[in-house]
């Protein structure tokens, strides 16, 4: 990491350190076997992206992330996870192939982006907005966001209405 | 490098990892959870550039707050389509879940009951 010059102030170790946990948590959850491992070390990495969402000054958005993320999503998923069996995981046949392949193909992705990000010019760093975050994502969402806030509202209901008539259908009954 | 550009990385970097996920993991919830990364990467990416953007202001943070919820949506749909999956097959391997890529005439026999219905 040399070429990097690199600036120690305390927010960008902050950064550092959250970012070093999302990383671990996303790796450690792409190479666990089993899935409630990986569904832990996922709402690791998602509560160190709230930490992340804090230190942009996204205070409500970390607020939601947790909520919703590790506590809505990562409940959900094991819920899924209790409800399906995992004996047998593990035990097939490895793809070298295919992982391979992949793994190729998402280091390029990572290396164009890397390059794309490096030579590219960001505007000069501003300091934070003033004020109460959360009060002024309130004024904006139910002012100019007032429809689609509605809108998702609605979809929301009718996913989550969609999700329980799909999954809860008895056995035998025709799908 | 700034802030900015070590958002953009880190995201970038989450996003290649889920990527990596969910084209290798043969685990249904695996793959759920690697889409849901994905997502996360993208909404870190929006929130760097409401905070460092060249026009900073509160508009990626409310898209990524839309952008949270749609994931929501589609987390639990997802399970859903998942248990329901898992009754008729028992099985959560992506790999086995090819009816549609099948030819009509290779249909098991567990399948035909159902034609007719909805």
């Amino acid at each position: 990491m040399i070429p990097f010059n690199l600036d120690w102030s305390g927010e960008f170790f902050a950064f550092f350190l959250l970012a070093v946990c999302a990383i671990a948590g996303a790796v450690l959850a792409a190479s666990f076997t089993k899935v409630v491992h990986t569904a832990l070390a996922m709402a690791f990495t998602f509560v160190s992206l709230a930490g992340l969402f804090v230190l942009l000054h996204a205070e409500f958005v970390a607020f939601v992330q947790v909520l919703l993320y590790v506590g809505a999503v990562t409940i959900l998923m094991i819920f899924g996870i209790m409800m399906t069996k995992h004996q047998d995981e593990g035990k097939e046949a490895a793809r070298p192939l295919l992982e391979t392949l992949a793994a190729v193909g998402c280091l390029c992705l990572f290396g164009i982006l890397f390059f794309a990000i490096r030579s590219s010019g960001f505007p000069a760093e501003v300091p934070p907005p003033e004020g109460d975050n959360t009060l002024a994502v309130g004024k904006e969402l139910f002012t100019t966001y007032a429809i689609p806030f509605e809108l998702v509202s609605v979809l929301l209901t009718v996913a989550f209405v969609g999700a329980v008539a799909l999954a809860k259908r008895e056995e035998g009954e025709d799908i | 490098m700034s802030m900015l550009a070590s958002c953009l990385t880190l995201a970038a970097a989450l996003f290649c990892i889920g990527l990596y996920g969910v084209l290798t993991k043969r685990n249904a919830i695996v793959v759920l959870l690697s889409i849901e990364l994905m997502l996360n990467a993208a909404n870190l990416n929006l929130i760097a550039f409401s905070r460092y953007g060249a026009v900073p202001s509160l508009t990626g943070q409310l898209f990524s707050l839309f952008s949270m919820t749609v994931a929501a949506a589609e987390a639990a749909v997802g399970i859903a389509v998942l248990i329901v999956l898992y009754r008729r097959r028992a099985t959560v391997n992506v790999d086995e879940f090819d009816e549609l890529s099948r030819q009509p005439a290779h249909h098991r026999s567990a399948d035909d009951h159902d034609r007719g219905g909805r």
